[in-house]
Formats: C-alpha cells, structure tokens, sequence
C-alpha cells in the first residue's frame, strides 16, 4: 500500500516561500512524475514526503497515517538519490541489505532477499565487490535494489538517472518503468526532462515555482495543456506559440501549435516563411521555419526523415485547424 | 603537456629534497649521537661526529636518577587520555556543526579557534588556583582535563573539515533506509570518517605528549610527563648536555616510533585538504 496524500503542505526556508500551500494525492500504485524547470520545488516537495526536510506547515498522510513529524525511518518509503549515495566502504552486498539490518531481520532471511533483488537487477556476479568498482548504470541498479529488498509503500526517485550517459538512460528507464509494472508500488520519480516524464509517468505534475500548474497524463498534459507554461513544457520539440493577428483571428490572445501538427509545403499553404536551420534525426526531420509576420521566433515543424526540402527554401505551413491551442490574455486555456 | 624532466633536474630536486630533510632531522640527530658522548665529548670543540668513545653511561645515570618509566606512563596517559576524550566530544560537536549546521556554526567554530590565539600565560594563574583548590595539582585527571581542553578546538576543527567531505547524500540514504541516528554514525558516518579520525588521533597524541607549558606548570613529580623529565636535566645549576640528551632521546623515542608506523595516516591529516 503507499496513498500519499500532502494537505496544504508549505515549505519556507528561512523568509523565503519555495513551496506555497500545496495539496495532492497520490493514489496507491501510481507511478508520479513531478517535473518542472530547476529551482520549481520539485525535489525540495520529495524531501518533504521523503521527511528530510520539515514541513513549514500542512499534513502528509500516508496510507492514511498521520506522517507529518514522523522521521524518514519511520515512514516506510525508499529513496535512490541523484548521486546513488552508496555506502562506499560496504560491499555491494552489505549496501543493498543495509535496510534489512536496520529493520532486525535476521542474516538468513536478509541473504535470501539480497540475492533475490540481485537477480532481478543483474547484480549476482558483482554482490562482493565495492561501489567504486562498480560502472555508473551499475551503481545505480544497487541504489535501486537497496530500495526494492525493503518492500516500501513507496519509491522516490530524485533525478536517478540525470548521471548517466544518453544511451544508459534510456535503458535505466525502461528498467524502472518495468520494476514499476512488475512491483506495483507507488512510485514518485522528479525529474527536470520532460521526456522522462512522458515515457514513465501514468501521472505528471508540473511544477513552477512551488505551484502545481497542471496535474494529469501524459497524454492528457499532451492534448489539454490548461496554460501556456504546460503547453510549451510538456512536449518535444516545444510547442509554436503565435500571437496578434493570426491568434485574433482564432479569437484568442495566443494561439500554440505543436510542431507535428503542421503540414509543410513548397507550393500551397496558409503561413508563408523562409526554411533556415533542419535537424535530420533519421526518423525525422525538424525544420526551423522563419515567419516573420507571424512571430520572431522560428516555428518548428516536424516532418518525415526523407523531405526533399533545403536552408532557404520557401514553404507554406498549414496547422491541423482542430489541434490549435487557444490562450486568453492570461495564458490561460480557452475551450 | 606534461612538464620535461631532465636528468639533471631530477638530481638537483633530489639533492635539496635530501638537503632539506637532513637540515630538519640534524638537531634530532646531534641529540641522539650526543646522548652517547661523554660530558666533555658533548662540549668539545670541534665536535667529532662518530669518532667518539661511544657510550651507554648516560642512559644508565638517568635511569638511576629519575623514574623514566613513570614519567613514560604518565605522558601515555595524559596524551592517550586527553586524546580519546576530546574525540568523545568533538564527534558529536563536528557532526552537528557540519551535517546540521545553524546560523551560528561559523562564529561557533571561530570562537573555539581563537581561544588558541590566548596566549597560555595569560590563564596560567587562574588555572593554577582553580586545580590547587580542587586538588588537581600534580594530579594525572588534572592534566587530562587541561590537554583535552586546550586540543578541543583542533580536534573539533579537524573532525569538521573531515566530515565536511562526506556527502550529506549518504547519510540521508543511511536515514532512509531506517537508521537511527545512533546507527547512522556507528555504521555509516564513522567508518567513512575513519581515516580522518585516525589522523586526527595521531597528531594530538603528538601534540599533547610535546606539550610542555601546562604539564610542566601543573606537575610537580607524581603526575609529570616525560617533558618534566627533560626539563629536569636542564637544571640552573651547570648543563649536562649529555644527559639532556639521554634524556630526550628516551622521551621522543616511543611518539617517533609510533609517527614512523603512522606515517601514511599522518601525511594525509598534516596536507589534508592541500589538493581537492
């Protein structure tokens, strides 16, 4: 079981506010992503569920017991830190059982669990050796099997992955992502890449300046961005945001537009503009399209890898009528 | 690009490295072969270096005027003791200073330093009233109290910049993973901090068995360190160099043992912090 529920939790330190009065439930086996750009709380809001900072004011419940003043032993959740935070003079082995020792169970049982969480992470062969013998992906597959020996309520993840190279990442990921399926704990993953979010997530929260601006999923996040900072956080590349003109005509002080869902074009369109930087990924090609009647800043299109189109090309975009985003004055989402 | 190191360079470097070792172990040295002169050997002039009568009578006139071994015991005691308490106290004082930190921790750390910028002199009298009136003149619990006090400071300095350098990371993994706060300084916190203690240990043994204000005003003859038992051959009345120098020699001889044994723990605290 792990429902984590934050009432009107505040965080100050010091006469500065970093966390405003903040409500939100996590439901008993979610996996939750709180992303948002560095400095938005993010991870000061997972040391206050985690207890590693103190609540200003508020209530955190867990499984439905009151855990506000309850030290971080006491809660029952695990955490793998951004820098894994092995114990460095204890054998792998000694690391991943730490927890168990510290809750009395005896070394039968502890070995028994040690060597089960190895299995599942590919650490058998490495359980005798030291963390700093150990390769980065591997350092942090024991942070995560340090975790997973204790059977918390719930995971928190800090950034785990933001130390390791692209391609590792991307397996770390699906690992998680696996564990997740296969455990079915809660899960709290904070993380600033938005991609993380989106692969991983069955529930984001973003997050800007202690405020939650938007909880939902990924997808919902995706389609419903309710403002303009969601809309052109979540998704890969940005999304295009135009306003005047163009946005009156939609009646909106804003318009947002996603660059795959534009259509381009060298002989008809709607917009006109002038092809400047393209980015062949292969699969893809994003194309840096300058409009200046529209807006100072290129609009980025997302077409297939093999388009037959060139720096300095002239070409029409047209945008999918029923996905354009409309905003208000206040960056606010208009039905 | 690495720097070139010629052949002639290495050997210079060589040379003033030798040169300079040997200008800073000769007074150590001149002690020792002095303390196997005679006393007329000890004053001639020139010196002879080895061509000398060699000679134990020194170390056996020491031996039967003074109680050597009492004195060693009572510098073990009071270097070792003051020692072991000072970490008892300042584990507990660096780990708060540097893992839970206030606003004060700065001033704090600046206060216990500057209480060493007093010069000892200054506090010598009231001090000396205090343990006269408390019987602890001559008393081996007297000078443990003093020497703990008077190495606090450096003990609590060198312990924080010490746990300083253990990420906080770690700790709060250790405070996750269910540890009290007793277990995450015996499992976690000391083991990582082992190495800084252990020079930290060495070198206020070595500070407290040197010291010779407080132990030589404080002692008379039943609680007085192997200082005292040096001082005592330096009497007004005609120097016995060779004897001094017996004298010496036995009283540095067991903390230059025990540096050699620890020399690699030793470097690591004296140039601790020098390369980051």
């Amino acid at each position: 079981m792990g429902r984590i529920v934050l009432e009107k939790v505040t965080k100050s330190f010091g006469d500065v506010n970093v966390i405003p009065p903040l409500d939100l439930a996590i439901e008993d086996g979610e996996f939750v992503v709180f992303v948002g750009p560095s400095g938005c709380g993010k991870s000061t809001l997972l040391r206050l569920i985690a207890g590693l900072e103190d609540v200003t004011s508020g209530r955190i419940t867990i499984d439905g017991r009151d855990a506000t003043e309850l030290p971080p032993a006491k809660r029952g959740l695990a955490m793998v830190f951004q820098s894994y935070a092995l114990y460095p003079h204890m054998s792998v082995r000694k690391n991943i059982s730490f927890p168990l020792k510290m809750a009395g169970l005896d070394p039968a049982e502890r070995n028994k669990r040690v060597e089960a969480a190895a299995k599942v992470l590919n650490l058998t062969d490495y359980l005798d050796r030291r963390p700093g013998q150990l390769s980065g992906g591997q350092r942090q597959r024991v942070a995560i099997g340090r975790a997973i020996v204790r059977e918390p309520a719930a995971f928190l993840f800090d950034e785990p992955l933001s130390n390791l190279d692209a391609a590792l990442r991307v397996n770390m990921r699906l690992e998680i992502s696996e564990l997740h399926n296969s455990l079915e704990t809660t899960m709290i993953y904070v993380t600033h890449d938005q991609v993380e979010a989106m692969t991983m997530a069955d529930k984001i929260v973003v997050l800007r300046a202690g405020h939650i601006e938007q909880v939902g999923s990924p997808l919902e996040l995706y389609r419903n961005p309710r403002n303009l900072f969601v809309a052109g956080f979540i998704g890969s590349p940005r999304m295009n945001f135009i306003s005047g003109a163009e946005a009156a005509k939609h009646e909106a002080a804003t318009i947002g537009i996603r660059p795959e869902h534009l259509a381009i074009s060298k002989t008809e369109g709607i917009w006109k503009g002038t092809v400047g930087v393209s980015e062949h990924l292969g699969s893809d090609t994003f194309l840096h399209v300058h409009a200046r009647e529209l807006t100072q800043e290129p609009i980025t299109v997302r077409s297939d890898g093999e388009i037959d189109i060139y720096h300095g090309d002239t070409v029409f975009l047209s945008p999918q009528e029923d996905k354009v985003h409309r905003f208000n004055q206040e960056g606010l989402r208009l039905s | 690009m690495a720097r070139a190191v010629t052949p002639a360079h290495k050997a210079t470097v060589t040379f003033f490295a030798w040169a300079i070792g040997l200008l800073i172990f000769f007074p150590i040295l001149w002690t020792i072969l002095t303390s196997f002169k005679t006393e007329a050997e000890a004053i001639a002039s020139p010196p002879s270096f080895v061509g000398f009568d060699w000679t134990l009578e020194n170390y056996s006139t020491v031996m039967e005027r003074s109680n050597y071994f009492l004195h060693f015991l009572n510098s073990v005691v009071i270097s070792v003791g003051s020692t072991l308490i000072g970490l008892l106290i300042a584990i507990p004082a660096a780990w708060s200073m540097a893992f839970v930190p206030g606003k004060r921790t700065k001033d704090v750390l600046m206060w216990m330093l500057s209480t060493k910028m007093l010069p000892p002199v200054g506090v010598l009298i009231p001090i000396y009233l205090i343990f006269r009136d408390t019987g602890l003149l001559d008393t081996r619990t007297g000078l443990v109290i003093v020497l703990t006090l008077i190495n606090l400071p450096i003990i609590v300095w060198m312990l924080y910049t010490y746990f300083k350098e253990i990420p906080v990371d770690i700790l709060e993994a250790a405070r996750m993973d269910g540890a009290s706060l007793r277990a995450e300084i015996i499992y976690v916190l000391t083991p990582m901090a082992v190495p800084g203690i252990a020079s930290t240990l060495l070198l206020n043994i070595i500070l407290a068995w040197n010291e010779a204000f407080w132990t030589l005003n404080l002692t008379a003859a039943k609680a007085a360190p192997l200082t005292a038992f040096i001082a005592s051959y330096s009497s007004p009345e005609g120097l016995f160099y060779a004897k001094l120098s017996a004298a010496s020699t036995m009283a540095i001889a067991p903390i230059l043992v025990m540096g050699w044994f620890s020399q690699k723990q030793l470097v690591r605290g004296l140039t601790f912090g020098a390369v980051k």
